[in-house]
């Protein structure tokens, strides 16, 4: 199976040890994994803080990039629930002004195969267990979008419970979001900040080394947070932790 | 329904600090925080234990939002027939544009009764119009008798929330009021009152008692209206509101024009949802319901006024309009992490939280810094949208009505088709979008971008000067990689033989 890794911007700019892992993963599960240099920015951003005329042909460069595809992996609750629910909500609202069906169409083909790394695991894939072996104390954060957005549900817990090494502990208030909210996180810093500071203060509580997530942006907030208050944990995408082998362990 | 209710703007922008500012104030009180965080937090349990009772919720969810879907579709003609209904039942509507016509409405009608002194159910509606500054203007002493309104009216206080208007306070800060205002409103508290709950309530209950008994006059909102009969409908915990309804003279009940339901039937699912949602009960302990007036039983003169205020306006709105869908359960306050810190009064409205945040800039319009604030006072976490019992979704309007304030674009205020400007102050954010939108339409000057800052990391600041301090003042900045992943993809051919 041949299928395209959305990285994200973000992941591809700040996190490329996400991408690295994730291609390590597929590759280690058969999959033949690609990377188009063509891709860019699903327009999450621009979306969410109002500027969806600008994110518009950020989606139609979306679509022309992954559209002959099998599958499209993103390794980002947020950006994999931009596409999946926000692009065909995009479409109507441009056919709702009187612009036609031209957008919805163009993006109509990338939403059923835009699949979240472990939405892609799981139910495409069809397995728990990927090989992994990570032997820490580890803490999952279920990011909003990801929760909420695309209902990954119990996934992401399913495939860290059967990492060979890994003790899986309890977040307190897990499902309360961590402040990041993109540019919330910017325009509303000091509730976004008290946000962050709680949900550090309930993983330190967890006892974990590690508090996992399936998005980085959350991540990079989380982990900001943690290191200013000193915090002895550290945040880990998923997708690093699951590509993590005996052979070659991730940290 | 365009056009229906042309007339004078809705209430005045509100000369309120833009949301994050009077978040600010909220986010650093240990003693606010504390009181709301045990509050929500608690509420928040209570509910999802109720519903998870109910094994056809999301059916109820579902079929309420179709209820008001229909109602408010076809609110031109359930409108219509209410008032015909209301009048056949012996009771006199009046119609309200505004929040001044409201008021002015209530105030004449208070004043033909002779009296100056009127008790009230707790009400949104009048919150919204500000009806007892209205009355006290005009001489008249409107009394709250819900528990809550009392503590936040006796504090000379705002109410901070939908439901539970005091929940700011906690038990020590209550006693402190009950102990030193009491006396100015009439009945003082007893001596060596103590902040016990069961003392706390018998205090408020022979306060208000003096109040009850007396009263001529009684004013309230309605939960619900039903159109086939014209019978409005309270719920509510404490009785006190069922005593106003039924004791007094004369009845003027103030009440939005989204609250109908067109039957009886219709209430079958609201009276499920709503009790769940907002108090964690299975049924409210009250439900008075009355059609006009009845011969030796309640009052004898009932006058109903109803409420645009905004609403017509919003109902044009084809993403916005959910948001009258709304029955103020409150629960998306008690589940949000913004409400939670900021407290209700940041939000700048007696409509706080995740509602208020739609609900406000929709009804007044989003030209003050509150209401262009209050759409960005979300991470869009989603969780009010999944416990809303007519399923709004918040986000999504949220997201609307960002658009309106950065974009501006057509929307309908007092009932004319307007064209809005763009909010003041995006001016920059509005140029980073653009650049931002160009380079991500532009692989090879987004590649361009990754390079010099993966080349300059080592010189990069651990915080950041101007705009960048409301990131780097709490967080530390992620490092930048030595190289980005593109590069990396296309230097080893995507990893091939184990390159690093």
């Amino acid at each position: 199976m041949r299928v395209a890794l959305f990285l994200t911007c973000v992941n591809d700019t700040l996190y490329p040890d996400t991408g690295r892992a994730v291609v390590k993963l597929l590759t280690r599960l058969g999959v033949e994994v690609d990377f188009p240099m063509a891709q860019t920015c699903c327009g999450q951003a621009h979306y969410n803080t109002g500027y969806r005329h600008e994110a518009e042909p950020l989606a139609r460069h979306f679509s022309d990039v992954f559209g002959e595809y099998e599958a499209i992996v993103t390794p980002s609750g947020s950006c994999g629930a931009m596409v999946r629910e926000l692009y065909p909500r995009m479409g109507e609202r441009a056919r709702a002004e009187g612009r036609g069906s031209g957008l919805a169409a163009a993006l109509a083909p990338v939403v059923p195969k835009t699949y979240e790394l472990t939405e892609f695991l799981v139910d495409v894939l069809g397995v728990t267990d990927v090989g992994a072996y990570y032997p820490h104390t580890v803490t999952y954060h279920p990011t909003c979008h990801g929760l909420r957005g695309l209902g990954l549900g119990d996934r992401p817990r399913r495939l860290l419970e059967a990492v060979k090494g890994l003790e899986l502990v309890e977040l307190p208030g897990a499902e309360e979001c961590c402040g990041f909210g993109g540019t919330f996180a910017l325009k509303n810093a000091d509730v976004s900040a008290a946000m962050g500071t709680d949900k550090v203060r309930n993983a330190e509580s967890s006892g974990a080394e590690v508090l996992c997530a399936a998005d980085n942006s959350c991540l990079m907030h989380i982990g900001g947070t943690m290191t200013r208050l000193g915090s002895g944990m550290r945040p880990v995408h998923i997708a690093e932790i699951l590509a993590s082998t005996e052979e070659e362990p991730a940290a | 329904m365009s056009g229906t209710f042309v007339g004078m703007p809705v209430f005045p922008p509100p000369t309120h600090p833009a949301f994050p500012k009077a978040a600010h104030e909220a986010v650093g009180n240990p003693v606010l925080r504390g009181n709301l965080r045990h509050a929500t937090h608690t509420i928040r349990a209570k509910r999802a234990n109720a519903v998870a009772e109910v094994s056809d919720w999301a059916e109820l969810r579902e079929a309420g939002k179709r209820i008001k879907d229909h109602t408010l579709r076809h609110l031109d003609r359930y409108l219509v027939q209410l008032e015909e209904a209301v009048t056949a039942a012996g009771g006199t509507v009046h119609w309200a544009v505004d929040a001044d016509e409201a008021n002015r409405i209530v105030t004449e009608l208070v004043k033909e009764t002779g009296e100056s002194e009127v008790v009230k159910v707790k009400s949104m509606a009048t919150q919204e119009i500000g009806l007892n500054e209205a009355l006290e203007a005009a001489g008249i002493r409107a009394y709250e008798t819900d528990l809550a309104e009392l503590i936040v009216q006796l504090g000379h206080d705002r109410p901070s929330h939908i439901l539970v208007p005091a929940i700011h306070r906690n038990r020590g800060e209550i006693r402190d009021i009950f102990r030193t205002r009491m006396g100015e409103w009439g009945r003082p508290a007893p001596e060596g009152l103590t902040d016990t709950p069961a003392e706390l309530a018998e205090a408020a209950r022979l306060h208000l008692r003096e109040k009850f008994l007396r009263a001529k006059v009684g004013v309230s909102g309605a939960n619900f209206m039903v159109a086939e009969t014209g019978t409005l409908v309270v719920v509510e915990s404490e009785g006190n509101g069922r005593m106003c309804l039924t004791l007094p003279e004369t009845l003027i009940s103030v009440v939005g024009i989204e609250k109908i339901v067109p039957t009886w039937r219709d209430l079958e699912v609201f009276l499920q949802t709503l009790p769940r949602s907002s108090t964690a009960e299975r049924m409210n302990p009250y439900t008075s319901t009355w059609t006009g007036t009845t011969d030796g039983d309640g009052p004898r003169t009932f006058h109903l006024v109803l409420l645009d205020n905004g609403r017509s306006d919003t109902l044009a709105d084809e993403v916005g309009r959910q948001a009258l869908r709304c029955i103020r359960c409150s629960a998306c306050l008690n589940v949000c992490p913004v409400y939670e810190r900021a407290g209700g009064h940041a939000y700048g409205s007696v409509y706080p939280g995740p509602i208020g945040a739609i609900l406000s800039p929709q009804l007044r319009g989003t030209q003050s810094e509150i209401d262009a604030s209050l759409p960005y006072a979300s991470s869009l976490c989603g969780a009010c949208y999944e416990v809303c019992p007519v399923a709004i979704d918040i986000p999504e309007v949220l997201v609307h009505l960002r658009e309106r304030v950065v974009q501006g674009g057509e929307a309908v205020r007092d009932g004319n088709k307007v064209v809005l400007k763009p909010a003041k102050g995006h001016a920059a954010e509005r140029a980073a979008m653009r650049a931002a939108r160009w380079a991500f339409s532009h692989p090879a000057a987004l590649r361009t971008g990754q390079r010099l800052a993966s080349r300059s990391r080592r010189l990069h600041p651990r915080t950041l000067p101007g705009p960048g301090r409301a990131w780097s003042g709490t967080r530390d900045l992620p490092a930048v990689p030595a190289e980005p992943f593109r590069d990396w993809w296309q230097r080893t051919g995507g990893g091939k033989g184990g390159a690093k």
